[in-house]
């Protein structure tokens, strides 16, 4: 194992410790009724895992957040492509998103009830509404900061637009579309969560709100820790291919 | 105006006027939602009569202690984290992870620990914000020039000295983006649990309205939080341009 590899186990396995450590320490500060201490929480956990119900509720989810990162990536990536190499689309557009990136995205819950009503399309919708934004601001400053050389030779080789995106724009950008499309995965799967405590009934999300409703502290512990375990892997993993793409690039 | 400015005035007027199109003639239906003049006017008639004053000054105030919470907090841990490489690689995972997790999972914790009142969703809304703050004061304290903080101790200036009057000043652009994520966060996290669980706010009314197909309430409410927190966003932007523009950026 190389000395950075092995840093950075170390470094996870003392966030965990440390984490698991405070988690036990407010347990005992706070008590029952607030929350459930490690072990018992993770035993409930696979226990949880194991039952038909819940691995229903998960597919649900993983198919809205699926479904939502799809439309949201695609999207980010297309408006992002078109508002960075068009300059005065693009500075038309741009503060207008980023005014759109500001708001309170929760707030619009109701809306997105009203209009596609309740179910897998409200929750999609929320999932994709918070994740498009941050991944066409990032494509739009990408796609500008790209060198111009690289541009100018595409021209005089006569490509057309979808081809300079995808010979030159795209590969020549990955690395910080990739940083992107990392944003983006949080976004959207809190957008779909959230989604899913407001505006559905099934899923994670869902889930948790019934928790909360029922104050049932073993349940909304056990949701919790598993969303947090699996962002916390998928985003490891991405930030280690970010890394790697920048440091090649 | 500029050309441009003036471009973006018509596209939002545009947009507008397509959505005052469609509710008029009914392509999108009433109980979905009212035509824009509507909601102005309806915003304008809560506004005089002050019936929901008390709501929007409740959650106007949460916020802002979130806000100020978390930015002294924020700006606080960044400093003191500064300065401890290892302490910081080690909670960087932590922080790549953090807005993946649903945060509102803490509430009913919060609700045990605080009782039901305004402090949970301070807390939440605290918790939101605290990290975008830390983050990104933690990025602007690396761009600090190292001349800077060597002529600090050639100064003889004391850590706290350093940290107020070179490094903080020094790193106010990037301070004041993680502001404006805060300002987000701060309303996400307080109307979030009005939402989820809580007496009075906002969120509570907004929730309320939509469950009794109330949309001369629901809208103008929606309105109010998006202008408010475009409002601020606008103000922060502005400001950081000035910022930089003194440093010829």
């Amino acid at each position: 194992m190389s000395a950075g590899a092995w840093r950075s186990t170390r470094n996870a396995a003392v966030l965990i410790v440390g984490l698991l450590i405070a988690w036990q320490l407010l347990y005992a500060i706070a008590g029952q009724a607030a929350l459930a201490p490690p072990l018992a929480t993770l035993r409930y956990t696979a226990a949880l895992l194991a039952t038909e119900g819940f691995r229903g509720h998960l597919s649900e989810s993983m198919r809205a957040f699926g479904a939502a990162l799809t439309i949201a990536v695609a999207s980010g990536l297309l408006i992002g492509f078109w508002l960075g190499f068009h300059k005065l689309a693009g500075e038309v557009c741009e503060p207008i998103l980023v005014a759109l990136y500001s708001i309170p995205k929760i707030t619009l819950y109701p809306i997105l009830l009203l209009a596609f009503g309740l179910g897998m399309s409200a929750k999609v919708a929320f999932g994709a509404l918070h994740g498009i934004i941050p991944v066409a601001l990032f494509t739009i400053n990408v796609v500008r900061n790209v060198k111009p050389i690289l541009i100018k030779t595409g021209r005089v080789h006569g490509l057309r637009p979808t081809e300079m995106v995808r010979i030159v724009l795209f590969p020549a950008a990955l690395p910080e579309i990739f940083t992107g499309l990392r944003v983006g995965f949080s976004l959207t799967l809190i957008g779909t969560l959230l989604g899913e405590m407001f505006a559905a009934q099934r899923g994670l999300g869902y889930l948790l709100m019934t928790a909360i409703g029922l104050h049932n502290v073993e349940l909304i512990m056990a949701v919790t820790l598993i969303l947090f375990v699996f962002a916390a892997a998928v985003s490891s993993v991405l930030l280690a291919v970010d890394r790697r793409l920048h440091a090649n690039a | 105006m500029t050309r441009i400015g003036l471009y973006r005035a018509l596209m939002i007027a545009a947009a507008v006027l397509l959505l005052e199109g469609l509710c008029l003639s009914g392509m999108i239906d009433r109980l979905t939602m009212p035509p824009p003049h509507r909601i102005l006017l309806d915003l304008a008639t809560i506004l005089v009569s002050g019936s929901q004053n008390a709501a929007i000054l409740k959650t106007l105030t949460n916020a802002s202690i979130a806000l100020a919470l978390a930015l002294v907090l924020g700006v606080v841990g960044a400093v003191a984290l500064h300065g401890h490489r290892s302490a910081r690689e080690i909670l960087e995972p932590l922080f790549a992870t953090y807005y993946a997790v649903p945060i509102f999972a803490f509430y009913p914790l919060l609700i045990v620990l605080m009782g039901l009142g305004d402090a949970p969703q301070i807390g939440i809304g605290f918790m939101l914000g605290v990290v975008a703050v830390i983050v990104n004061t933690l990025n602007g304290l690396d761009r600090v020039p190292r001349v800077l903080r060597k002529t600090a101790r050639i100064q003889r200036l004391g850590m706290v000295e350093i940290a107020l009057t070179v490094t903080l000043p020094c790193a106010a652009p990037y301070v004041l983006t993680g502001v404006k994520f805060a300002v987000a966060y701060s309303l996400i996290g307080v109307i979030g649990a009005e939402f989820i669980m809580s007496r009075g706010g906002m969120g509570y009314e907004i929730s309320f309205a939509y469950t009794n197909f109330d949309n001369a309430t629901m809208y103008p409410l929606i309105l109010l939080i998006l202008a408010v927190s475009i409002a601020i966003n606008a103000a922060l932007s502005r400001w950081e341009k000035v910022l930089l523009g003194r440093r010829g950026q």
